[in-house]
């Protein structure tokens, strides 16, 4: 119970900080913008080659860049943690009887609605562009979680990583060095089914895939349930384990001080 | 789409892994009602004998790199006084603060605060005690009355007595006319106020003040000395103060512990210390330079004059009564032929226990760092 209103707490810290600077969502979907309009454009008749399943390249891409934008969400969600720590903020908290898993969970629980604002947006630009996106307001659905169910995970990471290493530079550098490959070793931009077998193997294992796939195949108008919902479930636990390991690395940031 | 065996076995293992290193006790959530009775038999203390807010035996901190902050740190602080912590940058003030307020654990040693274990029952002592840490604590992208208002709920406090709570303090630290103003904009003085304020929302039994002058102006200094001041008196909280400021030390502490290389060196009263001295300092100023073999010839004739020492026009004695030496020193220097411009007694100075104690000035300390 402490914990949950703790978590309440937190959480409304970090949105009311959000709120107050409303373009920086602007600012952190410039990137994606440009993937979509320009990547869209630029790639448009790869989509003529066997292994696309007849749908526009637009079509595709749009829930692909939004899943890929999710995850740069998450993984750079360690470097709030370290202003945080580095305003003394975090040592404030810590030294009072909030919780740890809310200390970390307020963080992730704003993360979520930054990504659906996010993805959200995204949308309305790919619709703009001409993306069809069957699947109704199911599918949409559906798209959004696979996008929080990325972006809570990787933040959680990203924060244990912070919260270890302490310096911006370590966050940049295992960002810039992880995400991007990611999502290349994932169906963000291109069919499995034209992937050379190395990559497609890779893929499985990566959780952009699981989440990239979940949201088209809802976006289908007769989607496989089953398929997208055994995505679904891996992600949770995904998210879990790696929520469980950032509220443990508090530990070892105590321990360094 | 395909279903893969692989992705299974990914997931399983995050999660097995997640669960092993996945400590339940980490969770502060329920042990708060086991100690609540706890708290009623430390406070009352043993056998009627009085009890310390602050407890400390043989701590002892080390960092990577074998840098030894905490050397066998010991203290006790009695309730309802300002206890000031003494030392030069580097001497383990602020480990010692961090090991108390359960932020950092030690190697070895016990630590008590308002009676309960800190490496025990870390959430029992994060409960009663109040930190203003070196650096600000408070959240620049809030209002001082949002970051008030849920240091509050943290602490437990909700609806009308949050309100009233948070109105009194930001009125008794002059921040109600910026209440709404986000923190950023906040002044140095201002921010401090507000750390000070956010250490006392709850109500704290012991609050830990690390250097809560360190970089403020003289005037927003003169303030904080009396926020500081008021404590102890109105709230008759116990507050432990470090500084490395021993003008601060021996204006505002009741009682004062001088830190050296991770453990104390000297503690009683700021007066005690002093009086424990060897008499006053007499400073001598000479019209000129004079040698060092003379005058100390003219001088430790004299009875109750000693350490005698000159450096250019400056000549520095030691004399167990200040005012009575003066005229046999000076004239013995005019027997000598050495001519006086000024003279000046001064009382022993923390500085000069420091010295005692630690074997060097405060300043080389500083220079010099820990080691």
């Amino acid at each position: 119970m402490t914990t949950l209103m703790h978590l309440l707490f937190l959480t409304q810290r970090q949105l009311r900080a959000l709120l107050r600077q409303p373009w920086y969502i602007a600012f952190t979907i410039v990137q994606p913008v440009i993937w979509l309009v320009l990547y869209g454009q630029l790639f448009q008749r790869v989509v003529e080659l066997p292994g696309f399943h007849g749908e526009s390249y637009i079509s595709f891409l749009t829930p692909g860049v939004i899943i890929m934008t999710a995850l740069f969400s998450g993984g750079w969600n360690g470097m709030g943690t370290i202003v945080e720590i580095e305003r003394g903020v975090m040592d404030r908290f810590l030294v009072s009887p909030a919780s740890r898993v809310a200390l970390i969970g307020g963080r992730l629980a704003a993360l979520a609605v930054v990504s659906i604002v996010q993805s959200v947006l995204l949308i309305a630009l790919g619709l703009l562009l001409g993306a069809r996106l069957g699947g109704g307001a199911l599918g949409v659905a559906t798209l959004l979680a696979g996008g929080v169910l990325l972006a809570v995970p990787f933040g959680a990471l990203s924060n244990a990583l912070a919260l270890t290493v302490r310096k911006q530079e370590s966050v940049i550098g295992a960002s810039n060095f992880l995400l991007l490959p990611l999502t290349f070793l994932s169906p963000v931009y291109m069919a499995k089914d034209l992937m050379p077998g190395w990559i497609r193997t890779v893929t499985r294992f990566n959780p952009v895939t699981w989440s990239v796939d979940a949201a088209r195949e809802a976006l289908k108008p007769q989607a496989d349930w089953a398929a997208v919902l055994a995505r679904i479930a891996c992600l949770v636990l995904f998210a879990l384990a790696s929520a469980a390991l950032a509220t443990r690395a508090f530990r070892t940031y105590q321990r360094s001080l | 789409m395909e279903w893969s065996g692989e992705e299974i076995a990914v997931v399983v293992l995050a999660v097995l892994g997640a669960a092993g290193v996945f400590n339940p006790r980490q969770v502060p959530a329920a042990p708060w009602r086991i100690e609540v009775v706890l708290e009623l038999k430390t406070d009352m203390g043993e056998d009627g004998k009085m009890t310390y807010a602050i407890e400390v035996c043989e701590l002892v901190k080390t960092y990577p790199g074998k840098i030894r902050a905490l050397d066998g740190f010991t203290l006790a602080v009695k309730p309802g006084i300002i206890f000031g912590l003494l030392g030069p940058n580097g001497a383990g003030k602020s480990t010692a603060i961090r090991i108390l307020n359960t932020l950092s654990r030690p190697d070895s040693g016990t630590a008590l605060v308002d009676g309960m274990d800190v490496t025990r029952k870390p959430g029992a002592v994060r409960a009663r005690i109040g930190c203003v840490p070196q650096k600000s604590g408070v959240d620049p992208e809030a209002t001082g009355r949002e970051n008030l208002e849920l240091q509050g709920r943290l602490h437990g406090l909700r609806g009308r007595e949050l309100a009233a709570r948070v109105d009194e303090l930001l009125e008794r630290f002059s921040l109600a006319q910026s209440a709404n103003r986000l923190a950023r904009t906040f002044s140095g003085g201002m921010q401090r106020k507000l750390d000070v304020a956010l250490g006392l929302v709850h109500r704290p039994h012991v609050l830990f003040l690390d250097e809560p002058t360190t970089g403020l102006d003289p005037e927003a200094r003169a303030a904080m000395w009396d926020d500081i001041a008021k404590l102890a008196g109105e709230d008759g909280i116990t507050v432990l103060l470090t500084t490395h400021y021993l003008e601060e030390a021996d204006r505002l502490s009741a009682c004062v512990a001088i830190m050296d290389r991770g453990r104390v060196v000297a503690e009683g009263t700021p007066e005690r210390l002093k009086s424990e001295l060897r008499g006053d300092a007499i400073q001598i100023e000479l019209m000129r330079a004079a040698q060092d073999g003379v005058v100390r010839a003219a001088l430790e004739r004299l009875d109750g004059v000693s350490e005698v020492a000159v450096e250019g026009r400056a000549l520095r004695a030691r004399a167990d009564h200040g005012a009575t030496a003066v005229p046999p020193i000076l004239a013995a220097l005019e027997l000598a032929g050495v001519p006086v411009a000024a003279v000046r007694v001064a009382r022993p100075t923390l500085d000069d226990v420091y010295l005692r104690h630690a074997g060097r000035t405060f300043a080389q300390a500083e220079l010099g760092g820990s080691r």
